[in-house]
């Protein structure tokens, strides 16, 4: 009794010091950015110190926060529509009506993954600037769309299999055709599977960083390109940066908040039955 | 009117693989068909077939005449209530039994009265505005049929529709089902694997074995005629007890002895010609089977089943073969009682070495016309 009460404080204490050594990272950029400049790279580390709002009024006054909120909002939004919409289909076709070469279909999706983004930057990067997709919210949109179909067509895929066949095919008897079976019966059944896929893909294209470094300047900029705009060849402004980093992730991080269910479901998937 | 006509259908997944081997059937105008089989016999493959859930390899479907291969289910005006029920677990009963006329356009003034219509047959109206995960087994059964009912269908499809209930409830919805069918006076296809189901509420049985049609009847024409080994041994319960023996010498009069291991011999009448020596199958009927104390059959009782009305007797012949006697609700054997068994020759059964029944001269209660018809056994073979 003694002994397993021990080991449960131990455990207690062990998960609390992971939970503190992942957090800490955004605990000291939310630190950071109510500091002045000096403040923030005084050795030792102040834990202690007079807030100021200094560092937020510096980047407000040197770009427009709400430009790149917006297109953040827009593209990732967008880029999460567009892959459902795609990937949904495609889920349930392979789901539903499988073939033989539906495994194999599924894991060279995957297998698109592991290939580095960079590998492909010179083929996108001139084809963009070609077709006059530079810097525009509906090439980035386009980029983060594909991007993720391979994870949303598996999530998706992995959610529909647990739905009874029986349900769709007393549909069909009803009269329910291929779309109104998708339409009444398939995604109000696997609506929290939906949910956490939609969710994953928001937070994904949200923090994606490469692809809006790389191929958007000012006007489809999203909050990614915004962080890194504050780091500038004159050297590091922590207490700015940190600054601009907490306003690009505080409206995810209220989000994922109170999605958080949602979430675990989605990133525990075929995990836990 | 609603009939249903199979010609010649098949199914295959695997080209070279046959699951449903070519199904000749017709089912008249409400009449209540049962398809039984043991599991992985084809019955509900056949059945999703019809429904139009499954594509005809080769063969012709026909309602009331029409070729319907190509129609897509709901057109087919048919209504399947499937095995696990299938109900819509995100509506509410009234809306799970609306829905389809809900996908048709219908307006809802026409919906609310045909659901109510439903709800009122089923009793099902306390709950209809529930979810079908607070209701019961039965109560969710019931509104399968019910979502069924309200599509006005030309057939009705039944997939194993009891096979998820206990026992007390599968009699009283096989009883309601029976209700049901003469009240909507409606044509219905009913899948089981259970020959009980089978026997009890059929108009028509329709055995399949193996993607084959094994004999099509009326339950007590199965029972009575079975048309080879596996009907025989499949339809009645308990079950028929089969001996294997061997053909001897015709007697004068006709009759013939059959020879069981043991040395037993039964003088059966066939009606053609057998040749001395060949191995048939003699299949007795437990009801068929008498405590007598000169019967020709002995063995000790190994197990004394009391069913309250009748009691089983399972009798392990001096041969080592075990029989089944059907004996009187109060019959006072007990276990391990030695007894003697007789029978009537002309109610047994027998069958050739292929299994296919040899009809004898004068079958009981045979009537002119019958099924079993001299003439026509050897056609009847694979009906």
């Amino acid at each position: 009794m003694q002994q397993s009460r021990l080991k449960r404080v131990l455990i207690l204490l062990a998960g609390w010091c992971v939970a503190l050594l992942l957090f800490f990272p955004i605990l000291w950029m939310v630190l950071t950015s109510f500091k002045t400049e000096i403040a923030a790279i005084s050795t030792p580390p102040l834990l202690f110190f007079r807030p100021t709002l200094s560092a937020y009024a510096a980047v407000q006054a040197q770009s427009n926060y709400l430009h790149f909120a917006l297109n953040s909002i827009v593209i990732s939004v967008g880029g999460t529509v567009v892959a459902l919409l795609l990937s949904i289909p495609a889920a349930y076709a392979m789901a539903f009506h499988p073939t033989r070469r539906t495994r194999g279909t599924l894991l060279w999706m995957l297998s698109t993954k592991m290939l580095p983004p960079v590998g492909v930057l010179v083929p996108i990067y001139l084809l963009f600037k070609t077709s006059g997709l530079l810097d525009t919210r509906i090439g980035l949109l386009g980029i983060y769309a594909l991007m993720n179909l391979p994870i949303t067509v598996w999530m998706l895929f992995t959610f529909f299999r647990e739905m009874p066949h029986d349900i769709l095919e007393a549909g069909r008897m009803d009269g329910a055709g291929t779309w109104g079976e998708v339409w009444h019966l398939l995604l109000p059944l696997t609506m929290p599977g939906v949910a956490s896929t939609g969710l994953l893909s928001l937070i994904l294209c949200w923090n994606e960083a490469f692809w809006s470094l790389n191929v958007t300047s000012v006007n489809a900029a999203p909050l990614t390109a915004f962080i890194a705009s504050f780091s500038s060849p004159e050297g590091l402004f922590f207490a700015k940066l940190s600054a601009a980093s907490t306003m690009a992730v505080a409206p995810i991080l209220v989000f994922g908040w109170f999605s958080q269910r949602q979430l675990v479901r989605g990133l525990t998937f075929g995990a836990v039955k | 009117m609603a009939t249903l006509s199979l010609r010649g259908v098949r199914k295959s997944y695997l080209a070279g693989t046959e699951t449903i081997k070519g199904i000749d059937l017709d089912v008249a105008d409400r009449e209540f068909v049962v398809f039984v089989g043991p599991s992985g016999c084809g019955k509900s493959t056949l059945l999703r077939m019809i429904a139009g859930l499954e594509d005809i390899t080769a063969g012709d479907l026909l309602i009331d005449g029409t070729r319907v291969n190509d129609v897509d289910p709901a057109s087919r005006g048919l209504a399947m209530v499937f095995q696990s029920y299938a109900l819509y677990p995100h509506m509410t009963v009234a809306d799970n039994m609306g829905f389809a006329l809900k996908l048709a356009g219908r307006p809802k003034a026409e919906r609310d009265a045909k659901v109510a219509e439903a709800a009122r047959i089923l009793q099902l109206e306390p709950v209809l505005t529930q979810r079908p995960r607070s209701l019961s087994g039965g109560q969710r059964q019931r509104v399968a049929i019910g979502r069924a009912i309200v599509r006005q269908p030309r057939v009705f499809l039944f997939d194993e529709p009891l096979s998820n209930l206990d026992a007390a409830l599968r009699g009283q919805m096989r009883v309601e089902l029976l209700r049901l069918h003469e009240e909507l006076a409606a044509t219905m296809i009913y899948v089981t694997h259970d020959q009980v189901e089978a026997m009890t509420m059929a108009d028509k049985i329709v055995v399949l074995h193996a993607g084959r049609v094994e004999q099509v009847g009326s339950p007590m024409e199965l029972y009575n005629h079975p048309a080879n080994l596996f009907v025989a041994g499949f339809i009645g319960s308990p079950r028929m007890n089969l001996l294997p023996g061997t053909v001897g010498a015709a007697a004068p009069g006709g009759t013939v002895p059959v020879t069981l291991a043991g040395g037993v011999t039964v003088s059966v009448r066939p009606a053609q010609v057998l040749a001395p020596g060949s191995s048939v199958t003699l299949g007795i009927r437990p009801e068929a089977l008498r405590q007598a104390a000169d019967g020709p059959f002995s063995g000790a009782a190994l197990l004394v089943e009391r069913l309250g009305g009748m009691t089983l007797v399972h009798v392990t012949l001096e041969s080592g073969e075990t029989l089944v006697a059907q004996a009187d609700g109060n019959d006072p054997i007990r276990a391990h009682d030695v007894i003697r068994l007789a029978v009537d020759p002309s109610v047994c059964h027998l069958f050739a070495a292929n299994g296919l029944v040899l009809s004898q001269a004068e079958p009981p209660q045979a009537k002119p016309g019958d099924l079993h018809d001299l003439d026509a056994m050897p056609s009847l073979a694979r009906a």
